[in-house]
């Protein structure tokens, strides 16, 4: 029996895992990090546009501070966040990026003096104030209220990957590539660690840990058509699920991006439309002002998803022989600005389309991006039901994005979740809580049932075929569970998963080494992903309102009086095929932004019955503390300080306003 | 390597309907038939010897290099193994020799290529299998020998003030240097990393520059010298430049490795 044993094990190498592994680290605890792949080749480095935090140095986020950044994210949301979390994150991520400016980041910086920028279609001269020359630049996003979002050109993502990749490698963590976490170890009550598969030589190893953090990454890969990297397969929510015990939150909540290239889906980022790009349909109109007037192009990533799926349906899309799609027109930012700030998108354009995206427009329709839902966990980073369990990054559901996740909020959780849930492990394993006491016929048992399975698969000669079952899913996921959702579709996606799992308990392979068997792989992945695709659909089945990027269109309106809550998904036992859906109420009456208007999108709404009495409390609490600052309003609507690790509890700094040490 | 390719039967398979992730359209016209001839080979595997099989595939609108070997491995040989991630050209995972060229497999189109295409490893990596190579374990080892990060005084900064500021155009500069995606391209086109096992390759060699150029790395260029003032590092570059042609990113690498040299010989007098 292999057993490796470490204090803190991370499953993920993307930013959130490894920025969990140094902060862990920092406090002195051993960590290793299993990745899949070489960890700078997460998918992390496809954040393209960048980060959001509220420094405020271009003269566009002059008065931006972590109050707009929370309400911006909340309505984002659309009311379905944690409000308590999100405040915990915009108040770290100013300190994330100064964080990562110091470990070479090399942020766009704020250039002095006049210069031209495209802001609704038009030339427009800004100026940028002395005093903010060298600061950390920040480019307009959709559904914030000021240019809020840090960049390095549109490398945002493999910059910060980078940098902390090699941090990582400073602080001498361990990152054991190529091999993947097939089960958590726990006896139902604590979690003590993963077994482990090596994907080079296939041997299993138990990795025996006393505190155990997935930092995996989305499940987009349960669609056809999806921006993300073909290892975000929501294998580390699988993991959790798998143990008939943790919750996955949300998993109904699936973002489509707007401008996924056509028909590739490959992303050309959302900084092209923050920079001044638009979206014309088939007869070159621009069409986003006829149905959002208010945000345009800019408004959230569901909105401007819809609205283009509404508008291809009404016959205005481009055709081609792949199908219908729009056009994002960047033409009009000029190549200097395309080859300095969006050279990646060029990059893409070249390669994917072959077309130049300063003389041509660009063919993009919407496709699947990111995975809202995710390992339910608490405040903390701890997951529900497992001690000892924690996750962070997109493969949580800690939960700062509700229903909808603002462009930007991505990368800019992962460091900030890995900052935050990094702190909270060292405290877990310095606590009597993180001893660990594992009786050796645990690892045993849960070794050979891994061996086990991989045998089975292997050997008992199964007659489906692994790709087959996947790529069913995928068309079925995309064809019925994508940015509009009827009641009936829905139920024929649930039908057929149901009957795809089953079916995949039955696959057979035609290799059967055991080392680098890609079609093993795929098989023993397949059946996770199933029943993470069974979450997504019968959470959308079930939810009969429309919240977010979560849009029914035999229900249209957010109902808040029903389904102001966040679900929860949990996997009975084994051999079900449905998940078990409970859900937790969010409560209204603890909110400092109680449920509204987003400021876009739907207008019609219905009411959440402590939300009239709690905004009232709000507005007369907010004229009565009116003299006393944001900071004291703040905290008497809903004190969260005290939930952030002390190292992170202090104010930001900023050019207009200065914090006194 | 050529009779063996002969004796094996060709797999075929004739395209129908739409590969899994289409690319754009291209003009239409006859579809060509495809000949992928691909080194195979498993090291772990005693009875493995390296060989080329050859698979046939019917051309599709559009095609990449990755829907191809997606498509072979779905339809002709579940058990081939290479390596793709983003398959967007941003990761670096996909490096692989192309009709005798070291290039981005992701983003490759077959309609740039012949019809008869060659895939091989990349050589100087540890070889996985087939395809696949041990890339992530050699830029770990680079990087720890070069230490590729930021050496700062050793004072933690304030995360709660105003970060240091820094001149855009010299921001600029070294995000320029720093869009290296590690996928050890240039390495497979190096002469000198065929013949010195330790050579840091252009790489490591680029990113000694970009931490010279970096204000907040406190390293002095006799500091670097330690490190690449050898010839294992900068003299050991012949200056045959295959790196420089076929970086994907197109990085500098040329005027790097020039600059670096004079930087180094300085240093070292």
């Amino acid at each position: 029996m292999k057993v490796v044993y470490t204090d803190v094990l991370v499953i993920g190498g993307g930013l959130a895992g490894l920025r969990v592994a140094i902060g862990a680290r920092r406090r002195g605890h051993d960590a290793i990090v299993l990745s899949l792949v070489p960890p700078k080749r997460s998918h992390s480095a496809a954040a393209q546009g960048g980060m959001q935090a509220s420094l405020g140095n271009v003269i566009k986020g002059q008065g931006d501070n972590e109050d707009v950044h929370f309400e911006d994210t909340v309505r984002g949301s659309d009311w379905g966040a944690d409000q308590r979390v999100v405040r915990m994150f915009v108040n770290t991520a100013p300190k994330a990026v100064r964080e990562l400016a110091a470990w070479g980041v090399p942020w766009s910086r704020v250039r002095q003096g006049d210069r031209t920028v495209i802001i609704n279609g038009e030339k427009v001269t800004i100026t940028e104030r002395g005093e903010a020359h060298g600061l950390v630049a920040q480019r307009d996003f959709g559904g914030t209220k000021k240019w809020r979002t840090c960049y390095v050109s549109d490398g945002t993502g493999h910059a910060m990957l980078f940098a902390v990749g090699d941090r990582a490698i400073a602080d001498g963590i361990p990152v054991h590539e190529r091999t993947e976490a097939l089960s958590l170890i726990h006896d139902g009550k604590r979690c003590f660690g993963a077994i482990v598969r090596d994907l080079i030589t296939g041997e299993l190893t138990a990795y025996v840990a006393k505190a155990t953090a997935i930092a995996t990454g989305g499940a987009g890969r349960v669609y056809r058509v999806t921006t993300n990297a073909v290892i975000c397969e929501g294998i580390g929510a699988a993991l959790a699920l798998e143990t008939g015990i943790v919750p996955l939150g949300n998993m109904e909540a699936v973002q489509f991006h707007p401008t996924g290239i056509f028909p590739a889906g490959i992303l050309v980022t959302e900084g092209c439309r923050g920079d001044g790009g638009l979206l014309r349909d088939a007869s070159g109109h621009r069409f986003m002002p006829d149905y959002e007037p208010e945000k345009k192009e800019l408004a959230s990533r569901d909105v401007v998803s819809r609205r283009m799926e509404e508008h291809i349906r009404k016959g205005n899309g481009a055709k081609s022989r792949f199908g219908e799609h729009l056009w994002l027109d960047i033409t009009l930012l000029g190549r200097q600005h395309i080859e300095h700030n969006l050279r990646e998108v060029k990059d893409i354009c070249r390669y994917f389309l072959g077309l130049d995206p300063a003389e041509q427009w660009i063919p993009v329709r919407p496709a699947q991006h990111y995975t809202m839902g995710g390992v339910r966990t608490d405040h903390t980073g701890q997951a529900y039901g497992l001690r000892g369990l924690f996750a962070a990054g997109e493969a949580a559901c800690w939960d700062m994005h509700g229903f909808n996740r603002l462009g930007g909020n991505s990368v800019a959780e992962t460091v900030v979740a890995g900052m935050i849930v990094g702190e909270f492990i060292a405290d877990f394993v310095e606590s009597p809580a993180g001893e660990l006491d594992i009786p050796t016929t645990l690892l045993r048992e849960s070794l050979a049932a891994e061996r086990g399975r991989l045998d089975h698969l292997l050997h008992h000669g199964g007659r489906e075929q692994a790709d087959t079952l996947k790529a069913e899913m995928q068309q079925t996921m995309t064809d019925n569970v994508g940015i509009f959702r009827r009641g009936p579709d829905v139920q024929r996606a649930v039908d057929k998963l149901q009957e795809l799992l089953v079916r995949s308990r039955d696959i057979g392979l035609r290799s059967r080494r055991d080392g680098p068997n890609p079609e093993l792989v795929t098989a023993y992945r397949v059946q996770k992903m199933l029943k993470v695709a069974l979450c997504v659909a019968q959470g959308a089945l079930t939810r009969t309102e429309s919240r977010g990027a979560h849009f029914r269109e035999d229900f249209p309106r957010r109902d808040d009086a029903q389904w102001l809550k966040r679900t929860l998904a949990t996997w009975s036992e084994p051999s079900a095929t449905l998940p078990t859906l409970s859900y937790e109420a969010l409560d209204v009456r603890a909110m400092e932004l109680p449920p509204g208007w987003r400021g876009y999108g739907n207008k019609d709404y219905v009411d959440h019955p402590d939300t009239r009495q709690r905004a009232e409390e709000v507005a007369q609490l907010r004229e009565k503390m009116q003299a006393a600052g944001r900071h004291a309003v703040q905290a008497a609507l809903m004190p969260y300080e005290q939930l952030l690790p002390p190292g992170l509890r202090g104010r930001n700094e900023r050019i207009d306003e200065k914090v006194t040490p | 390597m050529s009779s063996t390719e002969e004796t094996r039967p060709v797999a075929k398979h004739k395209n129908v309907g739409m590969a899994p992730e289409q690319a754009p359209p291209v003009a239409e016209g006859p579809k060509r038939m495809l000949h992928f001839h691909i080194m195979r080979h498993d090291p772990q595997d005693p009875l493995s010897v390296p060989h080329i099989d050859v698979f046939e595939l019917e051309e599709a609108a559009g095609m990449t290099l990755f829907i191809a070997l997606n498509e072979i491995r779905e339809k002709l040989d579940p058990s081939i193994a290479f390596d793709f991630v983003c398959r967007a050209g941003i990761c670096g995972s996909c490096g692989m020799v192309v009709n005798g060229r070291p290039g981005l497999a992701c983003r490759t189109l077959t309609q740039d290529l012949p019809a008869e295409i060659t895939l091989a490893p990349l050589p100087a990596f540890e070889l996985i299998a087939d395809l696949s190579v041990n890339t992530g374990k050699w830029m770990r080892g680079m990087s720890e020998r070069l230490e590729t990060w930021v050496h700062s005084l050793g004072v933690e900064a304030d995360l709660t003030r105003l970060e240091e500021r820094m001149d855009p155009e010299l921001a600029d500069r070294i995000y320029e240097l720093d869009r290296c995606i590690e996928c050890g391209c240039c390495v497979a086109a190096c002469g000198t990393a065929r013949m010195r096992e330790d050579f840091v390759g252009a790489v490591g060699l680029n990113k000694i520059a970009r931490f010279a150029l970096d204000p907040r790395d406190h390293r002095t260029d006799d500091d670097f010298y330690e490190l690449v003032g050898n010839d294992d590092g900068v003299f050991g570059c012949m200056t045959l430049l295959g790196c420089h042609d076929v970086c994907p990113k197109e990085l500098p690498l040329q005027t790097q490795i020039a600059f670096l040299r004079r930087k180094m010989v300085k240093a070292g007098l």
